[in-house]
């Protein structure tokens, strides 16, 4: 390695963390926008150059400031952590192409600077929580993140009021959440003596039979589904995503609960170990009854949206039920599909949400009593709606059929009464997401365009960045090399490292 | 009941104080006294779990005060409880000046009264 690249682990968390504030100095409407997106595309390359390091020479762990661990902080990039900062800084980067037409009409110019800082952090943050090996640094990386996505959510005031009272609700559970992983940091802390989680990990037997510990986990587990939006504490979510600007929305919906559920893996598989999250604890008798009741009842949900942002965000709720039944299943397939689906959700809604995007620019509203006809008005854009809504609903040859295949091969492995019926209540499930695409499609394709509605396609800078997230959902639901392969030799080492 | 935890009883105690205050009350601002309440008790169990009775501050010095070898409390979670106490700090900044924003917008901080102004939208 090169002196340069040996500093690739802190270049990730520290590039954007850095860039924030010089960005929130510049005012106008490019400049901001060019640094931001430049400073993301770093990260993106600096994260494959990472994963490709630790696929050919196994994790990377780096010492901050040179303390070595565990009493300084460690950062430490495995398969999983690689495979998440990827596609961070993939849809980050995704994302920001698109952002600068879309944003200048959203966000007064004035506020751009300061927008795009809360976007870096935000970034920031989310790399962070994947890249650290300290379970305290999450915490920071973990509020560093929330504190700037409940500013960024508030900036969709300038287009609805209910912007503001959607952020503040997010904040007080959010911080609800965070304090309950802090208070649960605290009890493993007392019980191990360290914040390090290869460290704790190599602990955790001797210990955990004690009581404080059931009580960390309750509290980490808890905390976390908070974070992530588990049903029955989505709460914030819907109006969170309803009301934010169209980019804002579509960074956090393929990144933001990824990264909770990204450390609910890290905590399940590694710190607790699996004989203790589904032997001491019985996790998948939590877990499983959440998942499998939220992705029923919140596909019913979403079929009765009028908003298509809200729509799409119940529906991100759903698919939040599929990854957390992967995790409970406690299987290396289970855990394989959880992983598949993360990456391949986070890609298809961020390109869903992106093309909304583009009729919001267009036809300047997100209800469905206002977009009649919007599949002849916007012609381009709505197909590639609809493309994405059959990855949502899991047609064959897109990513949403690629996990649901090995989210159904998890359940029949499982087997007994609870797996056939999984897989009876996933088809179910699928048929619900059919009936809400089906909705858009209806208004969409199938009613009078109102009057005096004019045919525009939104620009070729919206259009290419939806059609690049399109298109990569197709190439990963066929060519499933990158995100299958990965995910199998992940699920192995995590199920193996326990 | 043991004596001996008294601090953990209190942090237990605050803790629930503040979530019910934020569950139960509909004056924003009164729920952001709730958790900044929720926040400090967390940091009252970070600061009780590094003392040590008769622990001094981690300094090195020859002898405790009373001759024998010295006894140090843990100063980490101390230090930790700072940087929590700046992000609880940023907490209520950002979450008061949400306040100001809806009180600007709506005329209002109740939240009941929000909810029905934000249906008739």
């Amino acid at each position: 390695m090169t002196a340069l690249s040996s500093q690739f682990p802190i270049i990730v968390a520290i590039v954007p963390l850095l860039a924030a504030p010089i960005c929130a100095l510049f005012r106008g409407t490019t400049l901001p926008w060019a640094i931001t997106t430049i400073i993301s595309g770093i990260t993106f390359y600096v994260s494959i150059q990472l994963m490709i390091a630790v696929i050919q020479g196994g994790p990377i762990s780096y010492e901050l400031g040179g303390w070595a661990p565990p009493w300084g902080i460690e950062y430490v990039v495995d398969l999983l952590s690689g495979f998440m900062l990827i596609l961070i800084s993939a849809i980050s980067t995704g994302v920001l192409l698109f952002s600068r037409e879309s944003i200048t009409r959203e966000v007064p110019d004035h506020q751009l600077g300061l927008f795009f800082a809360a976007y870096l952090l935000a970034l920031t943050g989310m790399l962070g929580i994947c890249i650290t090996g300290d379970a305290f640094n999450v915490f920071v990386f973990l509020e560093i993140m929330s504190l700037s996505s409940y500013a960024l959510i508030a900036m969709g005031a300038n287009e609805d009021r209910r912007a503001l009272t959607a952020a503040f609700q997010y904040l007080i559970i959010g911080t609800v959440g965070a304090s309950f992983y802090l208070i649960g940091v605290g009890l493993i802390y007392m019980m191990t003596g360290t914040l390090n989680i290869a460290d704790i990990a190599a602990r955790f037997p001797e210990i955990e039979g004690a009581r404080p510990i059931l009580a960390a986990a309750g509290f980490i587990v808890i905390g976390l589904a908070i974070k992530l939006a588990l049903f029955p504490f989505h709460v914030w979510l819907p109006n969170s995503y309803t009301y934010a600007p169209s980019i804002i929305t579509a960074f956090f919906a393929g990144t933001a609960t990824k990264v909770g559920v990204y450390l609910l893996i890290r905590f399940i598989f590694t710190v607790f170990g699996v004989n203790y999250s589904f032997g001491g604890l019985e996790l998948t008798d939590i877990l499983l009854p959440l998942a499998v009741l939220g992705f029923l009842s919140m596909s019913v949900v979403a079929i009765y949206q009028t908003n298509i942002k809200r729509l799409l965000a119940y529906s991100s709720v759903a698919q939040l039920g599929y990854i957390i039944l992967g995790i409970a299943l406690a299987s290396e397939s289970g855990l394989m599909a959880t992983i598949v689906h993360i990456f391949n959700h986070a890609i298809v809604k961020s390109g869903l949400f992106l093309s909304v995007g583009c009729m919001f620019y267009v036809a300047g509203s997100v209800y469905l009593k206002d977009l009649h006809g919007i599949g002849r008005r916007m012609p381009v854009t709505t197909f590639g709606f609809v493309l994405g809504g059959l990855g949502l609903i899991g047609v064959p040859l897109t990513p949403g059929f690629i996990s649901k295949w090995y989210l159904v091969v998890a359940s029949i492995e499982h087997g007994g009464v609870i797996g056939y019926g999984l897989v009876a209540l996933l088809m179910v499930s699928s048929l619900l997401a059919v009936i809400y695409i089906w909705r858009v499609v209806e208004v969409a394709y199938f009613r009078d365009i109102p009057e005096g509605a004019e045919k525009k396609e939104a620009p070729l800078s919206m259009l290419v960045p939806t059609w690049l997230f399109i298109a990569a959902s197709f190439y990963f639901g066929i060519e499933t090399t990158f995100n299958v392969g990965i995910a199998k030799a992940t699920a192995a080492f995590l199920m193996g490292g326990s | 009941m043991s004596f001996g935890f008294f601090n953990y009883w209190i942090f237990i105690i605050l803790l629930m104080i503040g979530l019910y205050t934020v569950m139960s009350r509909s004056n924003l601002v009164k729920k952001m006294i709730g958790l900044s309440l929720f926040q400090i008790s967390v940091f009252l169990f970070y600061i009780s779990m590094g003392k040590i009775d008769g622990g001094t501050a981690p300094i090195v010095v020859e002898t405790g005060a009373d001759g024998m070898a010295p006894v140090y409390s843990n100063p980490l979670p101390h230090v930790l409880i700072l940087t929590a106490i700046v992000v609880g700090i940023a907490t209520t900044a950002l979450g008061l000046s949400l306040v100001v924003r809806i009180r600007e917008t709506f005329g209002t901080i109740d939240e009941d009264e929000i909810l029905e102004m934000e249906d008739k939208d």
